[in-house]
């Protein structure tokens, strides 16, 4: 198969849920970024004339305006740009868009998909580094996805246009520059399905976004001290896929949990407690956590480093749990 | 009248040296130069006084300088050392140094309006005929943050002047793609609140304006609004190719460049000669260089600096 950046893979996966579906409208256009792989997306401006909208600086404006077209029967795709962005809007995202079909008694829904690109991004400071990921899990009614290869970007798009619940994509500019495999033509990766993306069997690795692939970096470092570690791909984190990450758990008997949110309370903090409650029996050894510290994101380079999950800090956990 | 010449020197010549630093790495981050704009922060600064507090926005070197922050210390800042005036936790887009006046920045566009609107709140309740002034740019006036303010200032009659900076585009797209209203002064007259539209590229007539807001502010007459028309020479943010724009708009533009436009008016109006000019420029930059120099010799902050300062005691 063809192998592709995940840039591309991301474009293209715009490109082709907007030729298959008129419902489909943009809302901002920043999907990569600054990144200088953003002049693929002018492909898309020219293809769509009049179905990509650039908005003014009115989050809470712009994402009210998703959640009602949604409402109305659209399936507008918002690009919220920098994660920390998206507080502006948490109003209609989480108030809202995440209420609505519960509280008309199924009458209504919000089939929304809201874009943002989070976590550490070198200099962003405390005000563009968020990942809110964990915040919004935190909200019963959105679903959350979080792509982590050329192909995942690509089918999980997709899927978070056919649902019809309100959906957050989050991404990370770092990962456009890795190349995979990614099939030709539109297609969809159902949500609720993780993946394992190295299989091993001495320890389970769970990351989602940028941290599946600073665990597969690990992963590959750690065979040379012949240490067999299998990594899980969340995917999604609403619908949770538990039974591949306890069939994992089951397998190998250690987990690390590795996630770019801050520590506490973070998406590894209810993996973490999973194991606990339903995979206890399974454990060799305490579950350890790999996460951002609970401070704001510092500024100065030798800061952010340290705070940052890296994959030296996961193949250090890995050793620590093997011992 | 050197010193508003001075004031601007000073704070174009920071930024080039920011956008040299930048290129070879030894500042970091996202960084948004004024080049271009810095009447409008050296005009309204020098219309306040040292007790008046300042709220600035995602470009606020020159607000910062403008109202005494020392430069070292910005460019430390900048650099992410333990000696910047936020020890390097803050960057470019979160100085602060509130013993200056110089409250704070902010990266969130509009969050400047909605907490400078606080800040004259705390100047009002004081009582001592402090004033509040926010920067901010066109494209902040589309935020919620920026119409709510408008509101309450208003109704509160808050001594806050909005000082707003129409460079004409936000990030890469004109303000004809973001609001109908082609004056964000108009917005202020809904509320009632007093307001002009100056050429920004005037460091004297920003003074003026400033200056006149400021007195009503302090004679209990509430909130001004100041719309000052300028241009940033410089892309949004540095590496920013700014291919958005024509070249002839650029060019036009650099014709009317504060610094430029301002000593020439006043070498023809006799005020100093050719040579006192030049000075003034020459010792803004040796301070200037001076000043990077001295940040440059900065401790890195030890990573125990991490975890202080999150919450209080
Ligand atoms: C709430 C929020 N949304 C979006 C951004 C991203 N952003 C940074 S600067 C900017 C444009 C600001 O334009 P304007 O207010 O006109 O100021 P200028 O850059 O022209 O000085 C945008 C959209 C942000 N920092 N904060």
């Amino acid at each position: 198969m063809r192998e592709i950046t995940y840039a591309e893979a991301k474009v293209e996966a715009l490109r082709d849920v907007m030729r298959a579906d008129r419902r489909v409208c943009l809302i901002g256009s920043y999907f990569l970024g600054l990144s200088p792989r953003r002049v693929l997306l002018e492909d898309i401006r020219k293809e769509f004339p009049g179905r990509v909208f650039d908005p003014p600086i009115s989050e809470g404006g712009v994402c009210g305006l998703a959640v009602g077209a949604a409402m109305a029967g659209l399936r507008p795709i918002v690009d919220v740009t920098t994660a920390s962005f998206l507080f502006h809007g948490f109003p209609q995202v989480i108030n809202e868009a995440a209420n609505v079909r519960y509280m008309s008694g199924g009458q209504l829904s919000a089939p929304v998909v809201f874009h943002i690109l989070h976590g550490l991004r070198g200099g962003g400071a405390a005000q563009h580094s968020h990942s809110p990921q964990a915040m919004l899990w935190n909200t019963p009614g959105l679903e959350i996805a979080l792509p982590a290869s050329p192909r995942d970007v690509k089918g999980l798009l997709a899927e978070a246009v056919h649902s019809d619940n309100p959906t957050i994509v989050v991404d990370h500019a770092r990962l456009f520059e890795v190349k995979g495999e990614v099939p030709e033509e539109l297609f969809s990766i159902p949500f609720g399905r993780a993946e394992v993306k190295r299989n091993g069997r001495d320890v389970t690795i769970v990351a989602s976004s940028l941290m599946v692939q600073r665990a597969l970096e690990a992963a590959g470092t750690a065979v040379a001290e012949g240490i067999d570690a299998e990594v899980v791909d969340l995917r999604t984190l609403v619908p949770l896929d538990k039974q591949t990450v306890l069939t994992s758990i089951a397998k190998t008997g250690r987990l690390v949990v590795v996630d770019e949110c801050h520590r506490s309370c973070g998406v590894a903090a209810e993996i973490a407690a999973l194991a606990a409650e339903e995979g206890f029996s399974q454990l060799k050894a305490p579950v350890k956590r790999v996460a951002t510290l609970d401070v704001p994101v510092p500024f100065s380079q030798p800061l952010e480093r340290y705070i940052e999950p890296t994959a030296e800090k996961i193949l250090a956990t890995i050793r620590e749990i093997m011992r | 009248m050197l010193r508003l010449l001075r004031t601007m020197w000073t704070i174009r010549a920071f930024e080039e040296k920011v956008s040299e630093l930048f290129g070879r790495r030894e500042v970091h981050g996202l960084l948004h130069l004024s080049i271009g704009q810095e009447a409008v922060a050296a005009g309204a600064c020098a219309a306040l006084r040292t007790t008046d507090r300042v709220v600035s926005g995602h470009r606020p070197h020159g607000h910062a300088i403008a109202k005494g922050v020392d430069i070292a210390s910005l460019f430390a800042e900048l650099a992410g050392r333990e000696t910047g005036c936020c020890r390097g936790k803050g960057g470019s887009m979160h100085l602060a140094a509130p013993t200056t006046g110089f409250v704070t920045a902010t990266g969130i566009v509009g969050g400047n309006v909605a907490l400078a609107l606080g800040v004259a709140f705390a100047c009002k309740e004081r009582e001592k005929q402090e004033v509040a002034a926010v920067f901010f740019g066109d494209g902040a006036g589309q935020s919620g943050a920026f119409h709510e303010s408008l509101n309450i200032a208003a109704l509160w009659k808050l001594p806050l002047l909005f000082i707003c900076e129409n460079n004409g585009y936000a990030e890469f797209t004109p303000l004809s793609a973001h609001t109908p209203i082609s004056q964000l002064a108009r917005h202020a007259e809904t509320y009632g609140i007093p307001s002009a539209t100056v050429d920004g590229n005037d460091v004297l007539a920003v003074r003026t304006a400033i200056s006149d807001a400021a007195a009503r502010a302090r004679a209990g007459g509430g909130p001004s609004f100041i719309e000052c028309m300028t241009y940033r020479l410089r892309g949004h943010y540095e590496g920013d190719p700014a291919k958005y724009r024509e070249l002839s708009e650029l060019s036009d533009w650099k014709t009317k460049d504060p610094i430029r436009r301002f000593a020439a008016t006043l070498v023809k109006k006799g005020t100093c000669t050719h040579e006192q000019m030049r000075a003034v420029e020459a010792e803004a930059r040796a301070s200037v260089e001076a000043a990077a120099q001295k940040a440059s010799t900065g401790a890195w902050p030890s990573v125990d600096e991490v975890t202080t300062l999150v919450y209080a005691g």
